[in-house]
């Protein structure tokens, strides 16, 4: 299968790795997917409670390129928005920027997934009504 | 980036010898005769052709030449000794022995034979790939008519106790039929000797050509009888019909001809090479597993996991330059990992860190050297990526976990 340029991009210069401090009550966590299945994200965010936007994203990734790419690509969009945008982004999103086929539309799912599952975390941390539904699917 | 290409991956399939490539050229203007026509010197020559083809090869399994069924490849191979088997015997008994890690042209024909009224049973292995010999001899029943065993795996290399298979079938007097696909050509492979009956294999898999394999198919001691698959002309001795690929066959028995000559040295070169790859790769990098027994494998071949890191995504850190295959469930369209590897008892997550290493007549030091390099960039670079590698550095139990199954 040949990859679309933009996941090769992101693979080969992927955007926002590394570790934020989860013990911090404005960074929130997600960990999605199971090495059973191929696939575990951990995507980070870190939030201004002032403001209410995210200001920092970071992930990892144990996956194929895919699964890197999305989650890649969900940091970048992620910085700068404000919680509530940032609930709109949606798999078919990241699988049209990326030109995702249909194997690997999953992969934008389990991103998806690692950017709710981070909001919910840092609401549930700071007590916050929590609007990221656990998993859209 | 360095353009150079490395080619590791011939188990899938081998390059074609140069020296074939040239034997095969005659064939198809100069000499463009059907070798069923008998009537005419084009006829004659293309049937010659194929006959020296048919010794050249059955020089090479030390079997007659009259026992050399030439087909379109191993998978037909495969269908017509299960299915030719089957139809042939199937009043004597409808019961079939195999196991969980062959090739799918085994499988998926078993699987169809299922419908067609067979029994069969499907064995487990070791978590070295092997066979328990005790366990085949307790399934063998009254109406089992075959054994169907693999020479050596295709993604592992593991190499099956094929005498002792062998021995327990004759003591049962029950057929043994083996793929010996990914052996033929590499390693001395006798079948007379170890008591295999009928036996596929292919050219494009020992330096030969693709779209031309063969079936040995024992003609005294026991005498098999297939009921052919293939309606037609009545070619290959009434068991597989359809005009002889004469190209195809001429390279197949050159390629043959050349192992024969070549398979110790070739053998000799890349088990140092892929001891070499296996070694460093294993020392310079933590946590690397090798998948089937290091006792009995081929000489060419090594199947290793990464842990924490993903096959699929590894192989894209190097897939510009390097061939290899991985056991990854990426790189299928089922997005499930290897059931060669998961029969083996590895845990799926082990069978998504896997990649087939299958080194070749042209494979160079310098390939290798190359590749090791590579590899131990490309599982760095990934496990910087992978946070069930960070996890694990930092002492979490990742079977504490709980996961998020998707």
């Amino acid at each position: 299968m040949a990859y679309s340029d933009k996941v090769l991009d992101h693979f080969k210069n992927p955007k926002n790795v590394g570790t934020l401090d989860k013990s911090k009550n404005t960074v929130g966590t997600g960990l999605v997917g199971a090495p059973e299945c191929g696939d575990v994200m951990r995507l980070q965010i870190e939030v201004d409670p002032s403001s209410n936007t995210i200001v920092d994203a970071k992930f990892k990734t144990f996956g194929c390129g895919s699964a890197i790419a999305s989650s890649s690509l969900a940091t970048e969009w992620l910085k700068g928005k404000s919680i509530d945008q940032a609930l709109t982004i949606d798999n078919m999103d990241i699988v049209e920027e990326l030109a995702l086929p249909p194997v690997k539309i999953h992969c934008s799912v389990l991103a998806e997934d690692a950017i709710k599952a981070a909001i919910r975390d840092y609401q549930v941390k700071n007590g916050i009504e929590v609007t990221a539904e656990a998993s859209s699917h | 980036m360095n353009k150079r290409l490395i080619y590791l991956d011939n188990n899938a399939t081998t390059p074609t010898d140069p020296r074939v490539v040239e034997a095969m050229l005659p064939f198809f203007y100069e000499n463009p005769g059907n070798a069923a026509s008998r009537n005419h010197p084009f006829g004659w020559v293309a049937e010659e052709a194929v006959d020296y083809a048919r010794e050249q090869i059955a020089s090479l399994l030390e079997v007659d030449s009259k026992e050399i069924i030439f087909t379109s490849g191993a998978t037909e191979s495969d269908n017509l000794a299960l299915k030719g088997v089957f139809d042939m015997y199937r009043r004597k008994g409808n019961h079939i022995i195999t196991a969980k890690t062959e090739h799918k042209a085994v499988l998926d024909t078993c699987h169809k034979l299922e419908t067609m009224g067979a029994e069969v049973t499907y064995l487990d292995v070791s978590r070295e790939g092997l066979v328990d010999l005790a366990e085949l001899e307790a399934a063998i029943k009254p109406n089992t008519i075959m054994v169907s065993l693999m020479w050596a795996n295709n993604e592992t290399g593991v190499i099956q106790d094929m005498k002792a298979i062998g021995q327990i079938c004759e003591k049962h007097g029950v057929l043994f039929m083996s793929d010996a696909t990914q052996a033929v050509g590499k390693i001395p492979v006798h079948p007379r000797e170890v008591g295999v009956h009928i036996m596929a294999f292919t050219g494009h898999k020992m330096y030969g050509p693709k779209g031309v394999g063969a079936l040995y198919v024992s003609r005294k001691q026991p005498r098999v009888k297939l009921t052919a698959q293939m309606d037609g002309g009545g070619h290959e001795r009434g068991m597989r019909s359809g005009t002889l690929n004469v190209p195809g066959i001429v390279g197949f028995g050159k390629a043959a001809e050349i192992a024969k000559k070549e398979m110790q040295q070739d053998a000799e070169r890349l088990s140092r090479l892929r001891d070499k790859l296996e070694l460093a790769l294993m020392s310079s990098l933590e946590e690397v597993y090798l998948n089937g027994t290091r006792d009995s494998r081929m000489p060419h071949v090594t199947n290793l996991s990464f842990k924490h890191v993903e096959g699929e995504g590894l192989m894209m850190t190097f897939n510009q330059n390097i061939a290899v295959s991985s056991g990854s469930a990426c790189t299928s369209a089922s997005l499930e990992p290897s059931y060669v590897l998961v029969a083996l008892g590895l845990g799926d997550d082990l069978a998504h860190s896997s990649i087939r290493f299958s080194l070749g007549r042209f494979t160079t030091e310098d390939d290798i050297d190359y590749a090791i390099q590579a590899l131990t960039q490309g599982v760095n670079h990934m496990r910087d990526l992978s946070p069930i590698w960070e996890m694990y550095k930092e002492g979490i139990d990742l079977s504490t976990v709980t996961w998020s199954e998707h």
